[in-house]
C-alpha cells in the first residue's frame, strides 16, 4: 500500500505522531476553553496567552527557583489558574450581565496585555526548556523512531481530557456545573454558590491551558507569540466541535490534529489551511457543531 | 395562635423594566396549605420568584420564620428552608433522573430518604438513568417535586403543578400535597385548577395586578363562589 502510494511508513508514521501531538495540544486546549464556555458563555479569547504563561511559568520556576519539570507540572497550572481567577474576579464577574461580545473583548485585550508585557522582558527568540531527564531518549518502534517526550505528552494530555470529561459527565460535582450550565437561577435558589462555581470553573480552564503550557515547553520554545499562534488553530477546533461541547472538544481536538498530520502527507500544501475548509463546510452543514447541542 | 411561616408585606417586585408586584400581603402559617388564585399575569408565579429572591429586583417585606430576607440572596434564601417548585419544572436536560434528584443540597434533617421518595414515586426508580427531560411531564413534574423533598426544606412554593397534566397524575399530586401536609410541611402553591386547588388548601388568597384582594378559607367557598367567578373571570 505504502508503495502503491509512494510513501514511506516511516514518513507516514512520523506526521501522524505529529499530528496526534499537536491534537493533543488541540484537545487540552479546546476542552478548557469549552468548559469556560459553557458555564460563563464568554470565549475566552487570553486562553493562548495563559498557555503561554504556563510554558513561561515553569521556565520562571526552573531558571529562578530551580524547580524542574515535574513540581512545575502541577504548580504552573496552580499558579496560572489562581492569576485567572484574580482576572474572573476583578473583570469578568462584572459583564456577565452583558452581550459575549464584552467578555470576548476584555478577554482579549486581557491576552494583548500580557503577550505584550512578556515579549518586553523577554522578547521573542524563545527560551530553551529542556526535556526531564527521565524521558529523554526514545523508543525504536521497527518502522519508526519515538521520542520518549512526545509519547509522554500524548499520554498525559489524554488522562487529563478523560479526567476531566469524567468530573464532568459522571461526578456529582460535574452534576452541578451541568446543571448551572443550563439553568444557573434555579441552581442558585436550590442553595448552591454559583458565583462561586463560576469562579472555580474559569480557574479550572484557564489552569488547563497552563498545564497544555507546560506541556509544550520542552517541545516548542517558550516565546511570547507561541500562545497567539496555537489559539487561531483552536477556535477552529472548538467551532467544529461545538461551542461548550466537552466531548466535542475532545473527539475534534486529536481528530483535527491527526487530519493534519495526514494532509501534510499527502497534500502538504494544504496542511495550514485544512482546519479551517473542515470549519467553513461544518458550519454550513451543523452550524452547531458535530457534538454541538441545538438550542 | 402561633406567629406566621411566611409573612409577606408591602411587597413589590421588577421583571426587569416592567413592575409586577404592587404591594402584596399576606401570610402562611405553619402547616398550612395555602393557594394564590387569580387571572394570567395576575402576578402570582412573579409572586413566589420574589419570595425565593430570584425575580429582577424586589422591595418591602418577607420574613421567613421570623427573619427579615428582603436583601438575602436566593441561595441563603433556600438554605434557611424554603424550597421552590417552579412552573416550568426546571428539570435539567444534561442530568439523568438520579442526579436530578440529587442536585439541589440538603438545608436541613428530616427530608425524605431517597428510599422513601422512591417509595412514593416508583416511576422514578425505573427510570432513573435516562435524561431528566425524556420523562413524561407528569414524571417530570413528580421528580421536581420529590427532589426538593429531599433537602429537608418544610416550606414548600408549588408554581401550578397539575398544568397540563392527565387527571390520574393530578389524583396523585393530590395525595401528594395531602401526604406532605399531615407530616407538617407547609405548602403555598400558585393554582389555575380551581378544583385542584379547593381540594387541597386551607385558604385562598387571590390575586390581582399584582395586589392581594381577597382571602376566602377553604370553609367558605361555596358561600362565596359568585364572588370567586367575578374575581377569576370564569
Amino acid at each position: 500500500m505504502f508503495e502503491l502510494l509512494n510513501i514511506s511508513p516511516q514518513v507516514l508514521m512520523g506526521q501522524l505522531l505529529l499530528g496526534l501531538i499537536n491534537g493533543s495540544f488541540y484537545a487540552v486546549l479546546s476542552l478548557g476553553l469549552a468548559v469556560i464556555f459553557g458555564l460563563l458563555n464568554i470565549i475566552n479569547f487570553s486562553h493562548g496567552a495563559q498557555y503561554m504563561m504556563g510554558a513561561f511559568v515553569a521556565w520562571m520556576l526552573l531558571t529562578y527557583v530551580g524547580i524542574g519539570y515535574w513540581p512545575s507540572l502541577i504548580l504552573a497550572p496552580l499558579i496560572v489558574g489562581a492569576v485567572g481567577i484574580v482576572l474572573e474576579r476583578l473583570a469578568l464577574s462584572r459583564l456577565y450581565h452583558l452581550d459575549h461580545l464584552y467578555g470576548l473583548l476584555l478577554t482579549f485585550g486581557v491576552a494583548l496585555i500580557m503577550q505584550g508585557l512578556f515579549r518586553n522582558y523577554y522578547g521573542i527568540s524563545g527560551q530553551p526548556y529542556n526535556i526531564p531527564d527521565a524521558l529523554s531518549g526514545g523508543q525504536n518502534l521497527g518502522f519508526m523512531f519515538l521520542p520518549n517526550y512526545r509519547a509522554w505528552v500524548v499520554v498525559a494530555s489524554i488522562v487529563v481530557c478523560f479526567g476531566t470529561w469524567f468530573m464532568i459527565e459522571r461526578t456529582r460535582l460535574g452534576a452541578y456545573l451541568r446543571a448551572a450550565t443550563e439553568n444557573p437561577v434555579l441552581v442558585g435558589a436550590f442553595g448552591i454558590n454559583v458565583p462561586r462555581m463560576i469562579m472555580l470553573t474559569y480557574g479550572f480552564g484557564v489552569a488547563l491551558a497552563g498545564f497544555a503550557g507546560v506541556l509544550a515547553a520542552p517541545i516548542y520554545s517558550v516565546n511570547p507569540n507561541m500562545g497567539a499562534d496555537l489559539i487561531i488553530v483552536v477556535f477552529a477546533v472548538v467551532v467544529i466541535g461545538g461551542m461548550g461541547s466537552i466531548l466535542g472538544a475532545i473527539v475534534t481536538g486529536y481528530g483535527l490534529g491527526l487530519i493534519e498530520g495526514l494532509t501534510r502527507v499527502f497534500y502538504p500544501e494544504a496542511s495550514s489551511v485544512v482546519i479551517f475548509v473542515i470549519m467553513a463546510i461544518v458550519l454550513m452543514i451543523k452550524p452547531e457543531g458535530l457534538f454541538g447541542r441545538t438550542s | 395562635m402561633t406567629d406566621p411561616i411566611l409573612s409577606i408585606e408591602g411587597l413589590n417586585g421588577w421583571y426587569g423594566e416592567s413592575h409586577v408586584l404592587h404591594g402584596m400581603d399576606f401570610v402562611v402559617n405553619p402547616g398550612e396549605v395555602v393557594t394564590l388564585l387569580g387571572r394570567n399575569g395576575a402576578g402570582k408565579t412573579s409572586t413566589l420568584l420574589a419570595i425565593m429572591g430570584i425575580l429582577g429586583k424586589r422591595t418591602g417585606s418577607v420574613k421567613f420564620n421570623g427573619t427579615e430576607t428582603i436583601k438575602m440572596e436566593p441561595r441563603h434564601i433556600a438554605r434557611a428552608g424554603l424550597a421552590l417548585c417552579p412552573e416550568e419544572r426546571g428539570i435539567f436536560a444534561s442530568l439523568n433522573v438520579e442526579e436530578n434528584m440529587m442536585l439541589p443540597p440538603k438545608v436541613a434533617e428530616g427530608g425524605l430518604s431517597i428510599e422513601r421518595i422512591y417509595d412514593l414515586f416508583p416511576n422514578l426508580l425505573e427510570r432513573r438513568r435516562s435524561p431528566g427531560t425524556k420523562l413524561s411531564g407528569g414524571e417530570q413534574q413528580m421528580l421536581a417535586i420529590a427532589r426538593i423533598l429531599r433537602t429537608g426544606a418544610k416550606t414548600l412554593l408549588l408554581d401550578e403543578p397539575t398544568e397540563g397534566l392527565a387527571p390520574v397524575i393530578v389524583q396523585q399530586i393530590g395525595r401528594t400535597i395531602e401526604a406532605l401536609k399531615a407530616e407538617g410541611f407547609t405548602i403555598l402553591l400558585v393554582e389555575q385548577n380551581f378544583r385542584f386547588a379547593a381540594s387541597v388548601a386551607d385558604r385562598h388568597y387571590v390575586v390581582d395586578q399584582g395586589r392581594v384582594i381577597d382571602m376566602i378559607p377553604n370553609t367558605e367557598l361555596d358561600a362565596n363562589m359568585d364572588k370567586l367567578h367575578a374575581y377569576l373571570g370564569v
